[in-house]
């Protein structure tokens, strides 16, 4: 028997999506309110530009909507909604830019020196910047790489897809994610190295 | 001693820091980072790094935004907006 003090747990996934493919639209703006914000976080790191990501939304999930009876739940419904907005998103870019075609499948020089100039142990951030500045400059940071990495690391490491997930909503190589997860990580390490190192005179305080 | 230069043992960085390194690869990880200061900072930091990001949580859409898109989506299904 149900403990009567017991929470609803809240609705699954794949039964909100059974729902919604029957037509019924409060389970589709349940399944909207549970991911309009890392869509709408994604469509800002592929479009940076606030404008363009609020379209990229709410093209993404009317096309969703649309089209949630061909959903054939191969993958999780996450995964089906961030392909639709990267799609979104680089049509977006494309129209943009007009004359200059954007691709994520760019070739990426690895030729290049794995960026490693900043060698050197952190401080604790949370106890030198506010929640408000930690967020600045994490946003600042991942605003700073290249468009190539920062959907890859957002999709990798913040949104937490699998590199497969990742090779698939992208439509590149398993590889090519790896590569650039890599990269982006390590760009990111020393961007904020430079805000997170600890200062010189307490360096014996690690060890 | 460690057989792997930095270089080598950053390429493999994101398999160790994954742990989808195994056997023989794993253990020449391994040994290279607790033999070597500079690549033992760096595993450390970028650990930090994917940690600090994973617990970012995405900021709230603007309402208008969401008014917006809740407008769209009962013109599609033919409902009228609840409020």
């Amino acid at each position: 028997m149900a403990q009567p003090s017991a929470q609803p747990a809240p609705p699954d996934e794949s039964s909100l999506v059974a729902r919604a493919k029957a037509g019924e639209a409060e389970a589709f703006a349940t399944l909207v309110n549970r991911y309009e914000r890392r869509i709408f976080r994604l469509a800002r790191n592929i479009t940076q530009n606030v404008e363009d990501a609020e379209d990229v939304l709410q093209d993404a999930f009317l096309k969703a909507y649309e089209h949630i009876g061909g959903f054939q739940e191969q993958s999780r419904f996450y995964t089906w909604l961030v392909r639709i907005t990267v799609n979104e998103a680089l049509m977006k870019l494309r129209k943009r830019k007009t004359g200059k075609v954007f691709s994520l499948d760019e070739t990426v020089d690895t030729g290049e020196e794995t960026v490693t100039r900043e060698i050197a142990v952190w401080d604790t951030p949370e106890q030198r910047y506010s929640q408000e500045e930690l967020r600045t400059i994490l946003q600042q940071s991942i605003e700073s790489l290249a468009p190539l990495f920062r959907t890859v690391f957002i999709l990798r490491d913040v949104d937490e897809l699998s590199t497969e997930e990742t090779a698939q909503v992208l439509g590149i190589s398993i590889p090519a994610v790896k590569s650039r997860l890599l990269r982006a990580r390590l760009q990111l390490r020393e961007k904020l190295t430079r805000y997170f190192r600890r200062k010189t005179d307490d360096v014996f305080a690690y060890l | 001693m460690s057989l792997l230069t930095c270089n080598q043992f950053l390429n493999e960085l994101s398999e160790y820091l994954d742990d989808e390194a195994r056997g023989a690869v794993r253990d020449e990880l391994e040994q290279h980072v607790s033999e070597c200061p500079n690549c033992w900072v760096i595993v450390d930091t970028t650990k930090k790094t994917i940690a600090i990001y994973k617990g970012m949580e995405a900021e709230p859409i603007p309402d208008a935004l969401r008014g917006r898109l809740m407008d769209a989506l009962s013109r599609r299904t033919g409902r009228t907006p609840d409020a």
